[in-house]
Formats: C-alpha cells, structure tokens, sequence
C-alpha cells in the first residue's frame, strides 16, 4: 500500500499529528481536562467551516478558533472541569454555528463530513508541512511549561504556595491543547479527536505509573492506533477514522478490563477514603 | 543571638483580613526555632489562612508579619508545606516518586529533570519517613495513611526549617493519627526545625507540643496548655461560654455541656472545610 503517494502521506500525517495527540493528551487526562479537549474540537468545527466562508484554508479557521477559545477558557478558571455546564453549552453553540456557517456556503456538503470526521487519505504535501510546523510549536511550548504543569497538575494547591502561576500555565497549557486538537482533527476529525487524544493517554496511564514511561507509551500508542488503522482502511475499505476509533476504544477497554480483574475490591475502598475535594470557587 | 535569630515567625499587630473578615486584628506574637506549635481553634478561624499568610500567599492588611526575619516570600525553600485541601483525582495511576517528585523546583519552567542529587535527596527521605515502598505504587492504589506519609515526606524534602503542616490528620484513623505525630516530632526534633501542627483535637498533641495557638474570633492566644487552655481564654477566643474538664489525663473543651472540639470534627467529615482559601 506504500507505492500510493496518498498513503505515504497518510502515515506521515498521521504519524505527526499521532506523537503530538498523544503528548499533549496525556497531560489532559492527567488534569482531567478531556471535556474541554472535547469542546475545543467543536468550536474547531465553527472555526473552520467560517474560515471556509471567507475563503481560507479551514486549518487555520480551526487554529485560530481554538486558540482563542483556549486562551478564553483558561482565563475563565483553575478547574475548567469544574464548569461542565458553561462547556457544553457553548459547545452546541459552536456546533450550531458550524452549521450556519455551512448554510451559507452549500457546496459544501463533502468538506464538512472531512472536517467533522476526518479525511487523511486526502492530506497533501503542503498540508503536512503544517502539520510539522504546527507539532514543532505545539512542542515546544508543552516542553517550555512541562514541569510547572506537572506540579500545578498533580499538586494545585502545593504548587500555588510554591509561586506558580496557576492561571498562566492553565491558561498556556489549553493553548496548547487548541493547537493539538488541530492537528489531531486533520487526522480523525473534530468530532473525533478524543480518539487520539484520550484514547491512547488513558491506556497509557492504565499500563504505566512512570511519567516519562506513560509520556513514551502514549506517543507510541496513539501513533501505532493511527497506523494501524489506516492500514486496516487500506485493506477493508471502512472509513480510518472509524479504525482508529475502534482501536482507541479497544486499547482503552482491554486494559481497563485486565487491570480491574486482579484489582481485589476491599484494596481498591482504601484509595477512596479520601474523597477528593474540589478547588474553592 | 539577638531576638530576631531565635524568633522564626513574628507577629507584629498584624491584621490578616480575607475576603473582608478579619482572621486577626491587631495581634502580635512571636514562635522561637525548634518549637513544635499546635494550632487550634474553631472552623473558620483561620488556621489555614494563618499559614498561607506565612508562607507570603496572604500580605497582612496592616502591622508587620516576618519569618526568619524578613517579609515572606512566596516559594521559599526553608518551608515545607502540607496543603490541608488535597485534590486528588481520583484515578490518578502516578507513581508516589513522581508524584513528589513533581514539587522539586516544580516552579522552574521547562522540561522537568532530576540531577542523581535530587534522587537521592528524595529516596533518603522517603526511607527516612518509612514510605520507600511507596516510591513505585500508583497514588490511586494508596490508603489515606499512605498518601499522608507521602505528602509528609515531600514537605521534608530539602531540608526546611519551618514546617506547615494543616490538618495532616483529617481522613486518618487513630493508629495512623499517632503514626503522623510522632513522625513529625521524632524530624523536628532531630534537625531543630519550627513546627506549625493544626488539628481539631488537642489531647493527641499534648505529649508533643512545646506550646499551642489558639485562633478564634480575630484573635491568638500563644502559650502553654496550661495557659492557654483555660475558660476564661477559650471563651473570649469562641465567643461562647466554655467550660475546660480536665479528665483522666485528657482536656476537654465543652461549651454548655458539648464537646466543641468534637462536634467541629464531626462537622468537618459531613461539610466541606469552612476555612477554604479565597
């Protein structure tokens, strides 16, 4: 299936898109973030088919959407989980306004089923060189807040007495996040980016307790769930994003069953004896 | 040695005001080096707000509040801290190494790295609080006990001289209770260093404690138990009438006929904590 041109640069893609998913997603599930990583797939969407209206490339309707839908969900508060509500809310929003957006430009009907569910096999040169670039910066700036996030993520309120900025590496981190859910819609669409992005950090985290060790197996599992899947596409015919889905899921529930299987229920009533407490308003 | 060698924490008419309440108005003590203070006091009387005051999260509103003699300043390494709110999600499968491994220049941006100093320095610790076996098991797998044993660890990395420690008792039963006690006397008191201990009871602290400071009604009583711990301080401190029953070894501070510091505790299990910072 290499000698296509098309499914090279499938597997570039979605290799690319795959290692910065799974880096970035595995902070997301460490701060129980996924649902905001869901929202800003959805106001993707809204970004994107806009963009389209104006007569720009949708990728950067769905980097600027994001990101600035981030950066105001990050100045918003600490625990952005905590504002499930508001979240959902302004997700329908953003999907309401995708379709608008689409109503106004009705020869549009294929690229929208792209842009909610992905379409790999039809990425260009161009579109990976954006790809790399947009990694390279979405990277960069995980690396540069890496260990205050760590802290501010695991220890909020240690972390505050210690002089991190809370808000700031919030607010930068689901920058980071907008950028990734980019890339990661390219790949599996907006719709879907949690097949990449949650999928492969919370296997990973099932499988590792190390940081670094669940870091390496989370890039390396979103990528494998990638390649995989468009191999199994290539040879069935079934759309990739569905594959990847399927594997995300699979990975996710495969471990979820083998762990809780030799998990004896009276150890696991110790580990709930301190409930967590969410943060003061 | 002059006075402000020896005093660690200085309070002078100091106003600590949150959210517009004053959890201390005008008030002036001093605790020396080495000692082991219990702080105690009603829900809401600003036993955190006091340590975050301290560790220069909260500036005083008026007066002057200074630890090793300056103005404290935030992240200061002398200081190890024990967060009475600990969130902890739930499903958090991180290794205990990692988890305190994150607090060691977490404030440094960049990728996290860990110079073999700095392994060492946290294993050291870790066996020294008797929680080695801790370094490899998921947080998620731990019982409270366990993670209290960690985060006590985690405070005495680095070697502070003044440790905060807010409620490390909560959520623990009895056999661990003493466990956490004794510990944090035995390291104390080893390497001289300055113990703030809040708590809702005080009777388990008695053995340890060098003196005990009561907050309440925007006021803090410093001394002795026996100084302290009188009707006619605790009633002012409480606002109420309250009645102090020596029995048996143990004290028990009763207003008309209950037992206030039981009844806080009890309360605390159901609610969440009054004195929440802002």
């Amino acid at each position: 299936m290499l000698e296509y041109d098309f499914m090279r640069n499938a597997f570039v893609a979605a290799g690319v898109a795959a290692v910065v998913s799974g880096l970035v997603g595995y902070f997301l599930v460490l701060r129980g973030q996924t649902f905001a990583g869901h929202a800003l797939g959805h106001i993707g969407f809204a970004g994107a088919t806009g963009a389209v209206l104006i007569g720009v490339a949708p990728v950067w309707g769905l980097v600027g959407f994001t990101v600035a839908a981030g950066i105001a969900m990050g100045m918003m508060g600490e625990r952005i989980s905590g504002r499930d509500v508001a979240i959902g809310i302004v997700l329908s929003l953003a999907l309401g306004f995708g379709l608008l957006f689409l109503h106004y430009y009705t020869a549009f009907a294929t690229q929208a089923t792209a842009l909610l569910f992905g379409n790999v096999l039809a990425v260009d040169r161009s579109m990976i060189a954006t790809l790399i670039g947009l990694g390279v910066i979405t990277l960069g700036g995980l690396a540069a807040i890496m260990r205050p996030l760590i802290f501010a993520s695991l220890q909020p309120e240690l972390a505050e007495a210690k002089g991190v900025p809370l808000r700031f590496v919030s607010t930068a981190f689901l920058a980071i996040v907008a950028l990734a859910v980019s890339e990661s819609a390219q790949i599996v669409g907006t719709l879907m980016v949690f097949s990449l992005m949650v999928g492969p950090p919370a296997t990973a985290q099932r499988l590792a307790t190390g940081l670094w060790s669940g870091l390496a197996l989370s890039a390396g599992l979103a990528m494998a769930e990638a390649w995989l899947g468009i191999a199994i596409a290539y040879y069935t015919d079934w759309p990739v994003s569905f594959c990847i889905a399927l594997l995300s899921a699979l990975g996710y529930f495969v471990t979820c069953g083998s762990w809780l299987s030799h998990r004896s229920p009276f150890r696991a009533g110790g580990a709930t004896e301190e409930k967590p407490r969410p943060l003061s308003p | 040695m002059n006075v402000s060698e020896t005093n660690v924490i200085e309070l002078d008419r100091a106003t600590i005001r949150i959210s517009g309440r004053s959890i201390l108005a005008d008030t002036s003590f001093a605790i020396r080096r080495g000692e082991f203070i219990g702080v105690l006091g009603p829900n809401g009387a600003g036993k955190t707000t006091l340590m975050r005051a301290i560790l220069g999260l909260i500036p005083p509103s008026a007066g002057s509040l200074r630890v090793f003699g300056n103005t404290p300043q935030r992240g200061d390494p002398a200081i190890g801290y024990v967060p009475q709110v600990r969130t902890v999600l739930p499903d958090l499968r991180v290794r205990g190494f990692d988890f305190i491994a994150s607090s060691l220049h977490g404030e440094r941006w960049g990728m996290p790295s860990l110079a073999r100093a700095d392994r060492k320095m946290i294993d050291a610790t870790l066996v020294s609080v008797g929680a080695r076996d801790l370094a490899e098991r998921p947080l998620s797998e731990m019982s409270g006990g366990e993670r209290q044993r960690l985060l006590l660890a985690q405070a005495l990395l680095g070697e502070p001289r003044l440790l905060l420690l807010d409620e490390p008792l909560i959520g623990l039963d009895y056999r661990y209770q003493e466990a956490v006690i004794e510990l944090v006397r035995r390291f104390a008191r080893d390497r001289n260093i300055t113990v703030l201990f809040s708590a809702h009871e005080l009777n388990q602290l008695i053995g340890v404690l060098d003196r005990v400071l009561y907050l309440g009604n925007g006021h803090a009583a410093l001394g002795t138990v026996a100084e302290v711990v009188t009707a006619p301080v605790l009633s002012q401190l409480y606002g109420a009438d309250i009645n102090v029953v020596h029995a048996d070894g143990h004290i028990f501070v009763l207003s008309r006929g209950r037992d206030v510091e039981r009844a806080d505790h009890l309360h605390d299990e159901g609610h969440d904590h009054e004195h929440h910072h802002a």
